[in-house]
């Protein structure tokens, strides 16, 4: 039987790293994703496209730029374009429960359970770390809680939803994902951070 | 150099990529007159001031824009969608 390997390589296993001794800054996880889907509206039917998808995954999405929602244990969805909505949800069945649920004068959506990776990170300086990496404003004023971004750190392109005061959730290509953490933990070590 | 895109709203030039100037009409595909696929393919006018470029913002929503860029200043006039949206028009 195949053995399953985590895209985020050997070592990122569980502990406490960097400059830990006055305690932990942040924590690093990466939670199990059964699906993600990109959505994508054909021109003027954005709003169409958000209440099927809120519909299929249970949230009340609206169309707006970064706009978002999200259930603490369940599904979670963000604008990430015009028209573009990145959906992402514990269940593996969820991409095709969403494909069948949109008809194609609406919109199309792309299976990306595969191609992407989701990255936890959860702390007291989440913005501050999050802050060395992109050039957006992490202060919950500017970027509210259920809100996404679309952003870029060099050639790691990163969709980024804020799911608390101190938490983000990070999705980056899958193929990027272990050279990323290692970006990441990095930019963590002054505040010292833990892997879960 | 901050670029304000029409979806996203500020943001660092990084996340932004040149498409090319705006200013340029292509000329019929059918067309077989050299000196206008010349002019087209070659010729700039290099303007030293206001400047229509699209850009992409390829770091981010990755829509297309329409820029006017100061090439002297560098500073943006103004930014809009190189294809207007119509999401204001729909019916769900």
């Amino acid at each position: 039987m195949v053995e399953r390997a985590t895209p985020l390589g050997a070592d990122f296993k569980p502990g406490s790293y960097g400059d830990f001794a006055d305690g932990i800054g942040i924590t690093l996880s990466a939670p199990p994703s059964g699906t993600i889907v990109e959505a994508t509206a054909w021109p003027g039917r954005e709003r169409a496209l958000a209440a099927r998808v809120g519909k299929v995954v249970g949230l009340s999405l609206e169309a707006g730029a970064g706009a978002g929602a999200f259930k603490e244990t369940g599904a979670a969805a963000f604008n990430i374009g015009p028209g573009r909505f990145l959906v992402s949800g514990r269940n593996e069945v969820l991409a095709d429960r969403l494909i069948g649920a949109v008809p194609e004068e609406t919109g199309t959506l792309t299976d990306l359970s595969h191609g992407r990776t989701r990255l936890r990170v959860e702390g007291a300086r989440a913005e501050w770390v999050l802050a060395k990496l992109f050039a957006l404003d992490f202060s919950s004023a500017a970027f509210p809680v259920t809100e996404g971004r679309a952003t870029a750190h060099h050639d790691y392109f990163v969709q980024i939803q804020r799911t608390g005061d101190q938490r983000f959730e990070l999705y980056v290509f899958r193929s990027f994902a272990r050279a990323f953490v290692s970006v990441l933990r990095r930019a963590a070590e002054d505040v010292g951070y833990r892997i879960e | 150099m901050l670029i304000s895109c029409p979806h996203c709203g500020p943001r660092d030039l990084a996340e932004f990529s040149y498409q090319g100037d705006a200013t340029r009409t292509r000329p019929d595909p059918a067309s077989t007159d050299t000196q206008a696929w010349h002019d087209y393919v070659y010729a700039r006018p290099n303007p030293a001031g206001p400047h229509r470029e699209f850009w992409q913002h390829a770091g981010g929503c990755r829509a297309h824009l329409l820029v006017v860029r100061d090439t002297l200043t560098h500073e943006i006039h103004s930014t809009a969608l190189a294809r207007p949206s119509r999401a204001g028009g729909e019916t769900a």
